[in-house]
């Protein structure tokens, strides 16, 4: 029998630790096993109860000045020692820009598989998570267990809901670990310019593609996004090729989650679908009947989108008074 | 300077896949191959550091089960000097750490070098694992995600999209870098270069010439079932005889929906 015991969840983006948390809770109830969280970085003590609250029966603390940045080494030699001393059964670490790397070289070091982006996870009959995945483009979805322990799998933001915080009891722990240094050196931090909110967290986000004839056309969207409080984006032809955007939406670039996403003059090749498949309504505005957007969306307008945002905006702002 | 490597993946091309009608599977066996988009990045820029650095040897190292001679000879044609294939059957069902092995190993065989480059993630199975695995396994620093970057001196100098911050970080050389289809828009070799390339060296190993051991190639993963994704959308059209009509009819459903208005 398996000597590893407990489900562990450790991010270096704080929201996404209190989404792996309820999904963490409900795999380790399955499992009869206690959730832990691992909360590493250079002043974290004041976050350790809000784990707790959120679900972690026992908190894993490294605080240290050498960890303030998040860099390969030094946080990959405490969660390697910390996996090492207390052999977990499961593993979630979030797919974060930092975290994807380090779930890696973890399971390279560990000597085990990993399954990275999974928006799914489940149990199977022999109790091993189950990570769902998209694979091809978008064109299928994976599902993939892992032979090796600790189970590792890496889970994007926004896959889970943050679960309801509660107040109760739970542990913390504060091991005394080596901590490497840091082969890197972060010359210079700058904040992204935060215009909003950012694209994946948009609950509205009216979106362009190559049926946008010009950059100031632009115009169209803002305004519709206005009357909607959301937020502009595009396909990737418009910010790669045209660069008239900075990011896009997409398998290659953001993953969204909005409650309503409104593709215009998008044809909808299968990448940027899924960047969009968890939205919760879809509408596709395009002059071509034909465009593979529509097979993906819940309300579909073949017509021209420089008549149509400006009528459906009026219509809207009418509706809604 | 020194050598730089590049690791390059033979993908399916996923924009030509076709479904089974039969069974609803996807067909990948026979799919149409290319060289995955990210690692065309790591190969252009590997070319650019070359062509301001001077004299610099670009390596590239392919790790496939099946013939890859196209996506090595398109490679040679944009400027790589020399391409280094794994071609064995027994890495068909490798996982990401079964390939970062391979290439590991391959790369240790190679030699010196001073960079390694790879694509942020693949085209085809998406996984964005494999660079990482390389760096623990070459013992190299890294540095991941990286949409602009210098060599200066003995070290890279690269920038960094995070969630939240761009980074500017510098690492020794040598060390690996995964790059993002940001850092640049990869070259259409032209015919004189196309030719220029057969008479490049293409050297073929099995995983045997590189000492690695058939238990270590096991996929420490299991693939349970591979589905369609499911689309569960209304696929509603909106149809009526004025724009104002349409809209109108649009709007009306999305308020209806819960979507609009707070």
């Amino acid at each position: 029998m398996s000597e590893n015991k407990g489900v562990w969840v450790f991010s270096d983006v704080h929201d996404l630790t209190l989404e792996m948390l309820g999904k963490g809770r409900e795999l380790a109830d399955k499992l009869q096993m206690e959730l832990a969280a691992v909360l590493i970085g250079a002043a974290v003590q004041g976050k350790a109860d809000e784990l707790t609250k959120y679900g972690a029966d026992k908190v894993y603390m490294v605080e240290n000045p050498a960890l303030e940045r998040v860099q390969i080494e030094p946080y990959l030699s405490v969660l390697h020692e910390l996996v090492t001393i207390y052999k977990p059964e499961i593993m979630l670490i979030g797919s974060t820009k930092n975290g994807k790397p380090l779930a890696a070289r973890l399971a390279t070091r560990l000597d085990v598989g990993c399954v990275p982006d999974c928006a799914r996870l489940s149990l199977d009959e022999q109790r091993r998570i189950v990570g769902e995945r998209i694979t091809y483009g978008g064109n299928a979805v994976a599902k993939i267990a892992l032979k090796t322990k600790p189970q590792i799998a890496t889970v994007p933001a926004r896959a889970f809901e943050k679960p309801q915080p509660k107040e109760r009891n739970g542990q913390i722990v504060k091991p005394d670990v080596k901590i490497e240094m840091s082969r890197t050196e972060t010359v210079e931090t700058k904040p992204l310019e935060t215009s909003s909110v950012r694209i994946e967290d948009a609950q509205v986000i009216v979106s362009c593609g190559r049926g946008l004839q010009k950059n100031e056309d632009k115009v169209l969207l803002d305004e519709l996004a206005g009357v909607l409080c959301g937020q502009v984006g595009c396909s990737r032809p418009l910010a790669e090729d045209r660069k008239w955007f900075s990011e896009w939406v997409g398998l290659s670039g953001h993953k969204v989650k909005p409650k309503l996403y409104v593709a215009c003059g998008i044809s909808g090749v299968i990448q940027h679908v899924a960047g969009i498949r968890d939205a919760k309504v879809i509408v596709a505005i395009n002059k071509d009947e034909q465009a593979p957007i529509f097979e993906i969306a819940d309300y579909g307008v073949v017509g021209d989108l420089y008549q149509i945002l400006p009528a459906l905006k009026e219509a809207i702002k009418l509706q809604l008074h | 300077m020194r050598r730089i490597i590049v690791c390059l993946k033979q993908a399916v091309d996923v924009s030509q896949l076709k479904v089974d009608p039969a069974t609803g599977q996807l067909i990948t066996a026979t799919a149409p191959r290319k060289m995955s988009d990210f690692d065309k990045n790591a190969l252009e820029e590997a070319i650019r550091l070359k062509e301001k650095l001077g004299d610099a040897e670009i390596l590239t190292v392919t790790v496939s089960s099946e013939d890859a001679k196209a996506v090595l000879r398109e490679a040679l044609a944009m400027g790589a000097d020399k391409a280094y294939i794994v071609n064995d059957p027994n890495v068909k069902d490798v996982d990401t750490s079964g390939t970062a092995l391979v290439l590991a190993e391959a790369i240790r065989k190679i030699g010196e070098y001073g960079l390694v480059l790879c694509g942020e993630t693949s085209l085809d199975s998406f996984s964005g694992l494999v660079g990482s695995r390389l760096a623990e396994l070459l013992d190299l620093p890294q540095i991941t995600s990286v949409k602009k970057m210098s060599i200066e001196g003995d070290a890279v100098m690269a920038e960094r999209t995070l969630e939240n911050a761009n980074e500017t970080v510098r690492a020794k050389l040598p060390c690996l870098v995964s790059v993002t289809h940001e850092i640049n828009q990869p070259r259409i070799p032209s015919l004189m270069n196309i030719m220029k390339a057969s008479k490049k060296e293409i050297v073929s190993w099995t995983v045997a010439d590189l000492g690695v051991q058939q238990d270590k190639l096991v996929s420490k993963l299991e693939l349970v079932e591979v589905l369609a994704p499911k689309t569960e959308r209304k696929k509603i059209k909106i149809t009526g005889e004025s724009v104002q009509e349409i809209a109108g009819k649009l709007a009306k459903a999305l308020i209806q929906e819960g979507v609009v208005g707070r």
